[in-house]
């Protein structure tokens, strides 16, 4: 047997190259901790291969900042489009002087006595720590009973989905309803397609709010700085779906009622498929008034905030949206067969993928054990997951103050400290 | 600290919660009951023993209900009909989670009412008009309550009570039914 190389030491690894593994990279650099950030395809990888056409950042340009960068552009109330986002993570890339290593998969994460060996593509690494930076999205959470829908039924995930025209004609049933789930409703449905959107729990928010971006208002209140250790349910917190938000130069609400008003038809959650066709949740009404009445909430919160900072001379007078319309009847199946649908479009939501770390700190679930990206295994570390350290820690702009405070401890490890 | 009491043991329930999110077995409870046809449309239906947390459970008392039909479907009316149990299920379901949630919320209720309305088409049943399903069209529930709370508060009550509820989901979901004869 012929010796193998011995592997390549460094103090940290890093996974993952996009906003969040950058971050991570960047606060290393600052602290004179020597890394690689290790990335599976290029810088931003996800943004440029795994997204729609269409899609647009939901947080406003003046928001979307990363540490060291912010938007300078001619148009800071709008939304940056996937090459503008691909762009910006490629430019703060260079400004971190990240040691990127691109096209180098990571095949397995194992312990060792003094830290962990990281396999690649492209060989092996030991560290003593590692940033988890691989994102929340990686693969399409697809119900099991997509199995039982006819081979007539094209069905499609927002990883396949780039625009309408690559769908067959004829109807299409789009499943779920966070921010891709009413976005590419609307789209299809301009496309001419008759939609049916199918709705289960979603989280409603009107894009702006008193003449302010609703996004603004969650930055400004102080409810996106919400610590993950005082949210009320965090297991919840961590997994609302988006908010059914999009960005487009008329800064238009895409809620329900606009879905409806565009000729988009809701049907209530998709149970499950018998005989070709498919059920839906007579519950969609009990959707409708939790989302009215959590959105009622924070409009209230947000009101009161401005009370007291006595903003209210400045902004326009408080408002309440429109109650969700209740269609007069919903249908509770649709038959599958009879040509109604060509194609399903799984809007349901992602998973993370951890195939490859082979170290025990996931949950029955499949999902990373961790407390405020501290995960369970010492000097292992983890970034942009939903509501990690703070509500907005999926958001761009949430990313800084996570890094800091993740990499922050990761350095008392090296230390010796923890 | 809060003075509501609504009756309901709230503290057991979220120690509950905690307990059996690492003891999925122990959450498993399989609910019994077996019944008997007397005459005609007339059933009787005892419940006594359920499975839960690892072992059989008793009921305090046996319960004996009867089912009978109406006599305006030429039945004596000895009792109410089955489907009405589907509404005495959900309405009893969604006032205990109202109970729960307001004692959770710190909310003190005064009065919880409501009427519940099951829309059928009984042309289903006699297979009169094979477009027309056999069971309920639609079903309105209206609570009327009395509580120490907002009406938003009052709305979120019903709201949340609808999100746990076991039989609301029964009926607005579709379950697995096995019929076999042994």
């Amino acid at each position: 047997m012929s010796r193998q190389e011995a592997p390549e030491r460094v103090s940290t690894v890093v996974i993952g190259a996009g906003h969040a593994g950058l971050a991570a990279s960047q606060v290393l650099s600052e602290r004179s901790i020597d890394h690689v950030v290790l990335e599976r395809g290029d810088v931003a990888n996800s943004w440029r291969h795994e997204r729609w056409d269409s899609l647009r950042l939901l947080t406003p340009n003046w928001q979307t900042r990363l540490p060291g960068l912010r938007y300078e552009g001619p148009d800071p109330d709008g939304y940056l489009s996937m090459a503008e986002v691909v762009e910006l993570i490629e430019r703060f890339a260079k400004l971190a002087d990240a040691p990127v290593r691109t096209a180098t998969n990571v095949t397995s994460v194992r312990r060792t006595d003094d830290g962990y060996a990281v396999t690649t593509s492209r060989g092996d690494l030991r560290c003593r720590a590692l940033v988890i930076a691989t994102g929340a999205c990686n693969v399409p959470a697809v119900p099991g009973f997509s199995d039982a829908v006819p081979a007539s039924v094209e069905q499609l995930t927002t990883f396949d989905y780039r625009s309408p025209e690559q769908l067959p004609d004829g109807g299409v049933l789009v499943v779920g309803a966070s921010a891709t789930g009413v976005q590419l409703a609307a789209e299809i449905r301009r496309s001419g397609r008759p939609v049916t959107l199918s709705v289960g729990e979603h989280v409603r928010l009107p894009r702006t709010y008193r003449g302010r971006d609703v996004l603004w208002w969650m930055d400004a209140s102080g409810v996106w700085s919400e610590r993950y250790d005082e949210v009320d349910d965090l297991e919840r917190a961590r997994r609302l779906p988006s908010p059914q938000l999009v960005g487009t130069p008329e800064r238009a609400t895409l809620d329900l009622n606009a879905l409806q008003d565009l000729g988009v038809e809701l049907v209530g959650r998709w149970a499950t498929v018998r005989d070709g066709t498919a059920l839906f949740s007579g519950g969609l009404r009990n959707v409708f008034s939790l989302a009215d009445l959590k959105m009622q909430r924070l409009l209230g919160t947000f009101d009161d905030w401005a009370r007291e900072q006595l903003l209210d001379a400045e902004l326009d007078p408080p408002e309440r949206p429109e109650p969700t319309r209740v269609p007069s009847s919903t249908r509770w199946q649709l038959d599958l067969n009879s040509g109604e649908i060509s194609s399903v479009l799984w809007a349901t939501g992602y998973r993370p993928d951890y195939s490859w770390l082979e170290v025990p700190v996931l949950d029955a679930k499949g999902h990373l054990i961790h407390d405020g990206g501290v995960v369970d295994s010492p000097g292992v570390y983890v970034l942009g997951l939903p509501v990690l350290r703070r509500r907005k820690s999926t958001f761009i702009h949430g990313i800084e103050d996570d890094a800091r405070e993740v990499i922050d401890h990761l350095a008392g490890h090296l230390a010796g400290g923890r | 600290m809060t003075t509501t009491d609504n009756g309901v043991n709230v503290q057991a329930l979220l120690d509950a919660r905690e307990v059996l999110k690492g003891a999925p077995e122990a959450a498993q409870f399989t609910w019994k009951a077996t019944s008997e046809w007397q005459n005609g449309v007339h059933t009787t239906t005892k419940i006594q023993n359920f499975f839960g947390l690892g072992a059989e459970q008793n009921h305090k008392a046996e319960t004996v209900l009867d089912a009978d039909h109406p006599e305006v479907f030429a039945a004596p009316d000895d009792a109410i009909t089955p489907i009405e149990y589907l509404l005495v299920g959900l309405t009893s379901c969604l006032t205990a989670g109202v109970a729960s949630v307001a004692q959770n919320r710190g909310i003190q209720l005064r009065s919880v009412k409501a009427t519940i309305e099951g829309n059928h088409d009984i042309r289903g049943i006699l297979g009169a008009d094979s477009d027309v399903r056999n069971g309920f069209n639609d079903i309105k529930v209206n609570f009327s309550i009395d509580a120490d709370a907002s009406p938003e508060e009052i709305e979120a009550l019903v709201a949340q009570s609808q999100k746990r509820s076991a039989v609301f989901d029964a009926l607005t979901n579709p379950t697995d039914v096995t019929v076999a004869v042994v």
